[in-house]
């Protein structure tokens, strides 16, 4: 028990905030403790909870990248286009095109970063406006909403009708975004190719003392993260039933955001799955509440960088200080 | 029959090297040396910074090639030079100074790195990596929680995690760098007994060290190196500290408890019942102008915490200071500075120092506003400030602006005291100034500061090793528990009354 709360701190004190968050909410407006309305926080964090457990990945082999939302709608709109060409297609087809597309991009910044040994946030702001301008200059800034049919048809895993004659919905979303948790949960903790990344990015030296392939563990990290951008970002086209080039700008900082809160360390080594959705789910969780409160949108922003802040001093603040009696004995055994 | 087998394989050496040369651009780092280790024993490689105590690490290791007509015979096989593939197949294993751990992960993943992790891709067997990592720490005779991850734990169980990874390897000879050199005693202890478990199991250690009295203390014998040259093989029993420091440097020195009458000098510093609850209580002391005051004790003692306070770092809960007549309370170390206090760090590698940048640069930090002119710095009065300390404290150095960390430890000491001397102090604060620092580079470090307390200056000199307060310091205190427990006059008292009150 003991050990599980040392070694579990951030988690903890993440779900401690959000059961504050969250009684509170319960109280302060009628919609938010209902079922229908947790799956809709479930339905609309998916995008970002594959963005981030991709960025994870990336974050415990020590690296950082900036480009990987804008790399999502470069993915979003290739495939589009490439749907358009083959006709058709389904889902599987379209998983996997956006997931090949993504690793493609995500090598690209593995390239530059191991090949010519530029700093990852330096290469991928880099490649961040590369896409970007790629993107903007080709289509012109230009919607596609022409997708194929069953790209924009909504599916429903689960349903049931509530008592005040709303339904409560699980959409296909949330089973990719479990999908991608479960993958990312094992690649990382259950897999050598995982606990390599972890050293790699714990102690770089040391891991290469071991004879660890440095530029594989590079490539896995970033390919992992373009894949999942790439299957966020059809995902997110499918949710927005379209195409718009600058739709995810901007996302990254969000993702972010969410991951280090969540416990992944700016630096490498650090960081679970478990911690990434808890921070994604944070953020989400507030804006939903103040959305309910009829909070003015405009104070959003203001209010989660307030929030993120007040956890991430909660979270920093050694677990031992707040909590003294797990210092009791040095070496538990 | 059994004795009989043991005594067979101990009179045959594990490593034997003979003739060994390496030359780095046209400096011979290794002059025709042999070295020789027999199986499980505890063997010593002494020599100061730059003797080729590493690059013969390094050679038998397989990172280097020796020169031609090397012969190195391991384990029944000979060789002209070892690979590391080799070296580490043949179970040689080197536990690194900075221990190349993974402080995220857990003990098991550390200890089984090798066989369980560094692998192609599969899916990780917990199972075997507890077994393998909790079999490796049964050998050492320790319990640890292999689950936890290892930064939870103190810096000398890490180092345990260390020695139990290179056993996994299955290790004959192991090589521990400095080892002990960031452990208190009683981890220092806990250590030496470790190295004996390893040895009575019969895995061979060569033990790098530069505390004399753990080397007199673990190894039967001690091989001594000075300038890339073999001085000799000598057992252990029978030598003495001020012997092995003597073959390391080639040169006597005449250790001997300072005389130098104070009475009469002003008092530059005067602390009364100042305490910190936690870490330390009621401490007061007098320094005079001219006086080094030596604090002695144990890790924990209060001594570093007592040391920051006077520096400003941390504030007093009570109590009072008076420095040069005026009494002080100092918001920061800010006020301390330009009050005339300096303290050099205990940690001066990442504290004490700015590695990556020039030595000219380091040299000026604390004393940037001497050298400006106009509201700029001048790069001629930095030049000319920078060269005077050099000259003064006998800094060896390439250029002004190399590195410092290009500089060996000794004489990066130097730069982080000249770096102090150049904001004119009153009082000079040393913790732990000999840490890394080899016998050699000692005495010259030490003669610096007799010399500056010779012109005045008043110095405390905080040491966990008691000679070095005793043969440097005119009065030396105990301290314990955050109390000072006890004061000496080291003419009036023997070396080994305080070592006894200090380790009992």
């Amino acid at each position: 028990m003991r050990r599980f709360v040392r070694s579990h701190a951030t988690e903890l004190a993440l779900l401690a905030v959000i059961a504050v968050i969250c009684v509170f909410l319960s109280f302060a407006t009628d919609r938010f403790f209902t079922l229908g309305n947790a799956f809709d926080l479930l339905n609309t964090s998916s995008v970002n909870i594959i963005f981030a457990v991709g960025l994870l990945v990336v974050l415990i082999a020590g690296g950082i990248d900036i480009s990987f939302a804008v790399a999502a709608s470069v993915v979003q709109y290739l495939t589009a286009t490439v749907l358009g060409w083959v006709g058709g297609g389904n889902w599987i087809v379209g998983l996997i095109i956006a997931g090949a597309l993504g690793v493609a991009l995500g090598c690209i910044n593995a390239f530059l970063i191991h090949g010519f040994r530029i700093i990852s946030i330096v290469a991928t702001i880099s490649t961040f406006n590369i896409f970007f301008g790629l993107l903007m200059f080709f289509t012109g800034g230009v919607s596609i909403y022409n997708l194929p049919d069953w790209l924009t048809t909504r599916v429903v895993l689960f349903e049931r009708e509530m008592a005040d004659g709303t339904w409560a919905e699980i959409t296909l979303p949330v089973l990719i975004m479990a999908i991608c948790v479960f993958a990312t949960w094992a690649l990382i903790t259950r897999t050598t190719t995982g606990r390599q990344l972890y050293a790699f990015g714990d102690n770089p030296e040391g891991a290469r003392r071991f004879g660890i392939n440095i530029g594989a563990m590079q490539f896995i990290a970033f390919g992992w993260l373009g894949m999942m951008a790439g299957i966020a970002g059809l995902v997110q086209g499918h949710y927005a039933q379209e195409v718009v080039p600058n739709a995810l700008y901007g996302r990254e900082l969000d993702v972010l955001a969410a991951a280090v809160l969540g416990g992944a360390r700016l630096g490498g080594g650090k960081g679970s799955v478990l911690g990434c959705i808890l921070g994604v789910l944070l953020v989400s969780i507030t804006q939903n509440g103040l959305n309910l409160m009829g909070v003015s949108p405009f104070a959003f922003k203001m209010i989660v960088g307030a929030i993120i802040l007040a956890a991430i001093t909660l979270s920093n603040t050694s677990i031992e200080r707040l909590l003294p009696f797990l210092k009791s004995r040095r070496v538990p055994s | 029959m059994a004795d009989q087998a043991l005594d067979g394989a101990a009179s045959r050496p594990l490593l034997s090297l003979r003739n060994v040369n390496m030359t780095f651009g046209g400096v011979k780092a290794l002059k025709n040396v042999s070295f020789e280790v027999l199986p499980g024993e505890v063997h010593c490689l002494a020599g100061e910074n730059g003797s080729g105590k590493s690059t013969l690490i390094k050679v038998i290791t397989g990172v280097y090639r020796p020169e031609a007509g090397a012969v190195i015979d391991y384990d029944g096989q000979s060789y002209s030079h070892m690979s590391p593939v080799t070296a580490q197949a043949g179970g040689i294993q080197v536990i690194w100074q900075d221990l190349a751990l993974f402080p995220e992960m857990t003990v098991a993943e550390n200890i089984a790195f090798q066989t369980v992790i560094a692998r192609w891709p599969r899916l990780v067997n917990y199972a075997e990596m507890r077994r393998v990592a909790t079999n490796a720490l049964q050998r050492l005779g320790v319990t640890l929680d292999v689950d936890l991850a290892l930064h939870h734990f103190p810096i000398a169980q890490r180092q345990i995690v260390a020695i139990a990874r290179a056993l996994v390897g299955q290790a004959k000879l192991v090589f521990m760098d400095e080892p002990t050199a960031s452990l208190t005693q009683s981890e220092t202890d806990y250590l030496l007994d470790i190295v004996r478990n390893l040895s009575a199991s019969g895995v061979a250690v060569v033990f790098v060290s530069h505390r004399l009295a753990e080397v007199l203390e673990i190894s039967s014998r001690v091989t001594v190196l000075r300038d890339g040259a073999l001085v000799g093989v000598y057992p252990t029993k029978g030598l003495t500290q001020s012997r092995i420091t003597e073959l390391m440097t080639g040169k006597t020195f005449g250790y001997s408890a300072l005389h130098r009458d104070l009475g009469t000098s002003p008092v530059m510093l005067e602390v009364k019942g100042l305490s910190r609850p936690g870490e330390f209580q009621d401490v007061s002391l007098t320094v005079r102008r001219g006086e080094t005051l030596g604090i002695t004790g144990l890790l924990g003692a209060g001594r570093t915490e007592l040391a920051l306070t006077l520096f400003g770092m941390r504030k007093p809960k009570s109590g009072s200071v008076v420095l040069d007549g005026n009494p002080v309370r100092f918001g920061s170390n800010r006020d301390a500075i330009a009050a005339g206090v300096a303290y050099l760090s205990e940690d001066r590698l990442s504290l004490g120092l700015i590695q990556p940048q020039a030595i000219a640069d380091n040299m000026v930090v604390a004393s940037l506003d001497k050298i400006l002119s106009r509201g700029f710095i001048s790069s001629d009065r930095k030049r000319s400030l920078v060269n005077r300390w050099i000259r003064d404290l006998g800094v060896k150095i390439g250029k002004q602006d190399d590195a410092i960390s290009t500089l060996s430890g000794g004489n990066q000491q130097r730069v982080a005291i000249a770096k102090w001397l150049a904001t004119d102090p009153k009082l000079l604060i040393l913790d732990a100034p000999t840490v890394g620092v080899d016998v050699g580079a000692r005495a010259g470090i030490f003669d610096i500061v007799s010399k500056l307390a010779d012109s005045g200056l008043a110095i405390i000199l905080i040491s966990d090793e008691v000679p070095e307060v005793y043969f440097n310091a005119d009065r030396v205190l105990h301290m314990a528990q955050g109390r000072i427990v006890g004061e000496y006059a080291p003419c009036a008292t023997t070396l080994q009354a305080i070592e006894e009150a200090v380790y009992a």
